[in-house]
């Protein structure tokens, strides 16, 4: 089976300094693939070259096969960057319906996912809200809304819960376990060591190279939290 | 002895309840943890206890003073490092420090030994010429710490102090909390990661404006998750929900990212838990774990939206 989303030994330089050095990653049809990694890691310049937002200096990615540029590709792929620019003076609903029109959902499908979107998101008793009033956690929700809108196979998040309360952070969490059980792809940045052992494989990135992958009890192993084998892994390293 | 004493405090901004009848008090040299959603009311109170906010009713009494009636003299008592802090970013480090050292009312060579000694406490050796607003985050948190702690204060208060900042800087930035701590310290500390108020003695906390639940960690966690809690892991946990959910043993089964974490009462065990789960389910692992803060923070809070 053709994997819903493959890294092949990328590079991206920015001028002197090497973004990503030879990153190499699989991630399967409903699987939640964590990218873990400190500021500086390379965790967003992957995730835009998956999106094919930027273009690699070396190796290649492939999304369902395809390259990420094309039109091909782009259908079955949903991406929410850390600022997910929504409407502030929109609500809920007209942002929702500003970026199915975007997308061109269908109308009958619209009303189908705004319904299930809603209620994946519990934001259903605030489709009349502006976005600018909206609480970081329940902007944030909107945004992953707004993302799933064309029901994308594979997703990407670049640090959906960077400022994001533990409740909200809790539900979008949550939220994804729901959708990699339901057959999409995910792929995840997160600064949060604590958030990778709800993954079902990570990638621990630093300085642009994958120091380890795997399933992340594994990885944690031996030690008392994953933030501890995260920082013996970077240490053996440096 | 009692270093912070908080009794009765409330505040509202118009008709709008901000913080409703907090009482607490804080052990000299304790590392008091304080969470809460965004908007619980944590920033408010600590404003109230630092004196720069007049409580609406109550009191709190800051190394003998009180906030309501003498803010200046609990003000020089307390060291504040708020999320915003500013720090003066064309400065350098030691010039930041002598700004903030002089605002203080530290000056000449009593803040330059002063200068010295923090810069020895807070580990900034090196860096005193450096330009604040070049250094990474978790560097410069130790700048705001440094800043800080230039009167000598015996009460630090630290407003999300490790917001954005990298895990080997948190887990530095935690060793120094501790260490002023051990010296005596009182510490009172916000954080959304909640992993890190692991390391507090206690922690209070807070839901829309009132002081819901105080205790050590492990204490709260047996009041608020009590029982058993396992984490099952696999590419098909999630398909395991209702028949797990059907289970007159489990309490509650909640999705976990791609695990699910079941809560049972204290007389099931692994065994039994593994026993309910179908080998063809996808399950790869069971394991029995320990509730977390953020266990604790979901139960108190509620689920759902504000």
């Amino acid at each position: 089976m053709i994997p819903a989303l493959e890294i092949d030994a990328l590079v991206r330089r920015f001028g002197a300094t090497d973004a990503l050095r030879g990153v190499s990653v699989t991630v399967a049809k409903g699987e939640l693939f964590g990218l873990v990694g400190p500021d500086g890691a390379g965790k967003t310049t992957a995730i835009r070259c998956c999106a094919g937002l930027m273009d690699p200096d070396g190796g290649a990615v492939r999304v369902f096969g395809e390259d990420p540029r094309t039109e091909k590709a782009r259908e079955r792929l949903g991406l929410m960057p850390q600022r997910y620019a929504l409407y502030g003076d929109l609500s809920v609903d007209e942002n929702l319906r500003f970026f199915g029109d975007l997308f061109d959902v269908p109308p009958d499908a619209y009303a189908q996912r705004r319904a299930r979107l809603l209620d994946l998101t519990r934001l259903a008793p605030f489709t009349d809200r502006r976005a600018e009033h909206l609480s970081g956690g329940m902007y944030k929700k909107l945004a992953l809304a707004c993302a799933l809108l064309h029901s994308p196979d594979l997703l990407l998040l670049d640090e959906p819960t960077n400022g994001v309360d533990p409740v909200s952070r809790r539900e979008l969490w949550t939220l994804l376990g729901e959708l990699v059980a339901g057959g999409t792809a995910v792929l995840v940045s997160t600064p949060y060591m604590d958030e990778a052992e709800r993954c079902h494989r990570v990638a621990v990135l630093d300085h642009g190279r994958i120091l380890a992958v795997g399933d992340p009890s594994e990885i944690a192993r031996g030690a008392d939290s994953f933030e501890s084998a995260f920082l013996r892994i970077v240490e053996a390293e440096a | 002895m009692k270093t912070i004493v908080v009794e009765r405090l409330r505040r509202t901004f118009g008709t709008f309840v901000a913080v409703d009848d907090v009482s607490f008090e804080v052990e000299q040299g304790e590392i008091f943890g304080f969470l809460g959603a965004n908007g619980a009311g944590k920033t408010t109170t600590i404003r109230m206890i630092i004196g720069a906010l007049p409580p609406t009713s109550g009191d709190a009494t800051v190394a003998g003073f009180s906030v309501a009636r003498e803010p200046r003299e609990v003000k020089r008592r307390v060291g504040y490092v708020s999320q915003r802090f500013s720090l003066y970013p064309d400065l350098t480090v030691r010039q930041n420090l002598s700004f903030f050292g002089g605002a203080y009312g530290v000056w000449g060579k009593a803040l330059d030994d002063r200068i010295e000694q923090v810069v020895s406490e807070v580990d900034l050796q090196g860096r005193l010429d450096e330009l604040t607003g070049e250094l990474p985050g978790g560097i410069r948190q130790r700048v705001a710490l440094g800043a800080a702690l230039l009167h000598a204060p015996p009460i630090v208060l630290l407003d999300e102090p490790t917001a954005g900042v990298d895990p080997r800087s948190r887990r530095r930035f935690w060793d120094l909390i501790r260490t002023l701590a051990a010296a005596g310290t009182t510490v009172l500390v916000t954080t959304h990661h909640l992993d890190e108020a692991e390391h507090c003695a206690r922690v209070g906390l807070m839901v829309e404006g009132r002081l819901v639940a105080l205790d050590t960690p492990a204490g709260l966690a047996r009041t608020w998750v009590p029982g058993r809690m396992f984490r099952v892991e696999g590419t098909a946990a999630h398909r395991a929900i209702p028949s797990l959910r059907a289970r007159r043993e489990v309490v509650e089964v909640e999705p976990f990212g791609a695990t699910l974490h079941v809560r049972t009462g204290e007389e099931t065990d692994l065994d039994e838990v593994r026993s309910w789960l179908d080998p063809d389910a996808g399950v790869a692992r069971v394991m029995q774990i320990r509730p977390s803060l953020e266990d604790v923070f979901l139960a108190v809070a509620g689920r759902g939206d504000p």
